[in-house]
């Protein structure tokens, strides 16, 4: 069986891990060819090739695939024949687009893979997390978005060979006019080793710099839960949960979060937990691995002084 | 300009969510129901838009068990005009899935012809977040999903996106489909006269073969199973003692 992936391309830039994780999703279903679409793809194209069990790349480059728009890279997708599979990272822009590329071929999607167990056969959770369901798909694609928290990324030493195609009749439906994107220096939430993350507790924009502060030292990422993001806290792309992102890392430290489910649902597969919390009753406690209990504007500047 | 929401019943994000033990789903028995949290907010928008003018009607659909109906109920005490239910199935614990929901949604943008159709990003018992690009595809529309802010401009609409990096601002041709993302409003409550009112606003009743579409599923849900738990760990007393625990760990 073939299986086509579509690797994460921001800005000409190929996200690494985000598609070497799906094209380990990917490469227990067939063989896999990686496709790279934007303004520019070429150098995308060239790093994705080099993702070991990539057996083929295709670049689209057009200015139409630009910005990551949905309308044409979905039609870019759908006219992709000869694939059992269409298998992306679930991120926003796969997200966006996966779902059209799936009604254009009649077909349904299967959102947030955790689990492959077979060619039709795959694990997703639902309900925030609250149940993990088995579905059997009867389509004759499989589009799936998986999630990149549970898939190890591909180990890179591939050598591919890589062919250009040419992006879809351009539909002309929308148009990008631009991009906020707040520049860090921080590791990336989604792939961080560690994650500090705020919520409501903190109080304030500025508070926050506690949070940052214990991050940075410890080279962490820097998450917030979604009451943090709505009080203007923290930047939405901060949000971790539900409706957020999922992370998994190796340490999550929850300052001022209750526990919610809809929070839990993107940090409870992080392998230890530690919350922050005034409130000895606070449902984040019933994840935590390590639980201290008191004012985070106390413990946190000690933590910080002390790692 | 009519403005068409479809809203979805789903278990209220308050209850906690029990497994069936025997693995053939989600206790939905006697559970409080309630109107998808992003429909919510895709209803207020819908009501502002046209409490500015810029809207005409809002139109509700909703396509599932006839209990749905207390869902249109709900968005038709908002502010919505008129409903219509899609009676899709008689057993509440079958969900219809988003690629037949955006085939009835076809069809009812054909019959009702709306400028712009709102939903939610993502419907919080199947989290698929599929329905509406599915429907743009459908019907050959722009889309612009996870929206934060929206302004109608005449023939095209400017929508702010939250997406992984940050924000995305696009401009898509009229008419579209925007899905909405948490931060785009927060929804009024409906008051007690508006409720009463909403009880004679029309709500039409249809089934999928009025519209001649086939709902049956393409995914077998083969078992629903409880989550790997996870138990809670212990409590530290000192910033100290939580050092040495996570040094211990191996994460520092
Ligand atoms: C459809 C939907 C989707 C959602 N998606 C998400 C999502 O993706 N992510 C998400 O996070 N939420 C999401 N939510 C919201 C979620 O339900 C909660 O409202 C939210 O997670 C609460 O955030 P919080 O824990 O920061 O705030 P709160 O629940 O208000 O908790 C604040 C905590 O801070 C503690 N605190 C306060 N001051 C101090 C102090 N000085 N020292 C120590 N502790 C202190 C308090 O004891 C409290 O436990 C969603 C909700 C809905 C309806
Ligand atoms: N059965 C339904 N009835 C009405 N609207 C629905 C239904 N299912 C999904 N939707 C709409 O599509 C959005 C996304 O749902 P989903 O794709 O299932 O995550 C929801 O927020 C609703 O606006």
């Amino acid at each position: 069986m073939a299986v086509l992936v579509l690797g994460e391309v921001t800005d000409g830039q190929l996200s690494l891990d985000a598609t070497a994780k799906a094209v380990t999703a990917a490469k227990v279903l067939g063989e896999v060819t990686v496709l790279c679409a934007g303004g520019s793809a070429a150098a995308a194209g060239a790093e994705a090739a080099m993702i070991e069990g990539v057996a083929r790349v295709l670049v689209a480059e057009d200015a139409t695939l630009g910005h990551r728009l949905a309308e044409p890279t979905a039609a870019l997708v759908a006219g992709l024949s000869g694939y059992s599979h269409i298998v992306a990272p679930a991120t926003t822009d796969a997200k966006n687009v996966m779902p059209r590329v799936a009604a254009l071929l009649d077909v349904m999607v299967i959102s947030d893979v955790v689990g492959i167990v077979d060619a039709d056969t795959f694990e997703r959770p639902v309900y925030a997390g609250n149940a993990m369901q088995t579905v059997r798909s009867s389509d004759a694609v499989k589009v799936l978005t998986v999630r990149t928290t549970a898939f190890e990324a591909a180990a890179s030493g591939g050598s591919a060979a890589v062919e250009n195609v040419a992006a879809a009749a351009d539909p002309a439906l929308s148009e990008w006019v631009e991009d906020k994107v707040a520049a860090s220096d921080r590791p990336d939430l989604t792939s961080a080793g560690i994650v500090v993350s705020g919520g409501r507790g903190i109080g304030s924009e500025e508070n926050f710099a506690i949070v940052a502060a214990l991050a940075d030292k410890l080279g962490a990422a820097v998450g917030a839960s979604r009451a943090a993001v709505d009080a203007g806290y923290a930047p939405n792309d901060w949000q971790v949960g539900q409706t957020g992102k999922v992370v998994a890392p190796a340490l999550y430290v929850a300052v001022g979060i209750s526990g919610a489910i809809q929070h839990l649902a993107g940090m409870k597969d992080s392998k230890v937990i530690v919350a922050i919390n005034k409130d000895e009753d606070a449902p984040i406690f019933q994840v935590a691995d390590y639980g201290l209990v008191g004012d985070l504007f106390e413990i946190v500047p000690e933590l910080t002084a002390k790692i | 300009m009519k403005i068409l929401v479809p809203v979805k019943r789903v278990i209220d994000y308050n209850v906690k969510v029990r497994v069936k033990s025997d693995g053939s789903g989600v206790d939905l028995a006697n559970v409080k129901m309630s109107m998808n949290p992003f429909d919510e907010i895709a209803v207020e928008e819908a009501i502002r838009l046209k409490e500015q003018g810029t809207a005409s009607e809002v139109v509700v659909v909703s396509i599932g068990v006839k209990q749905a109906s207390e869902t249109l109920r709900t968005a038709l005490a908002m502010g919505a005009d008129r409903a219509i239910l899609i009676e899709a199935a008689a057993d509440v614990n079958t969900d219809i899935e988003p690629l037949a929901v955006a085939k009835l949604l076809a069809a009812v943008v054909r019959d009702e012809q709306p400028g712009l159709v709102i939903a939610g990003k993502q419907a919080i018992d199947n989290d698929m977040n599929a329905t509406g690009q599915m429907l743009s595809a459908l019907l050959g529309w722009s889309q612009a999903t996870f929206a934060s802010k929206l302004e109608i401009e005449g023939e095209a609409a400017l929508v702010t996106r939250e997406v992984d990096g940050g924000m995305q601002t696009i401009r898509v041709k009229m008419p579209t489909i925007v899905t909405v993302d948490l931060r785009l409003n927060e929804p009024r409550y409906a008051s007690l006269p508006n409720i009463m009112k909403a009880k004679k606003k029309p709500l039409e009743e249809k089934t999928p073969a009025d519209y001649g579409v086939d709902v049956t599923p393409r995914l077998t849900i083969v078992k629903t199973v409880e989550p790997a738990g996870r138990s809670a760990g212990i409590k530290v007393g000192s910033v100290d003692e939580l050092v040495s625990k996570l040094k211990e760990a191996g994460v520092i």
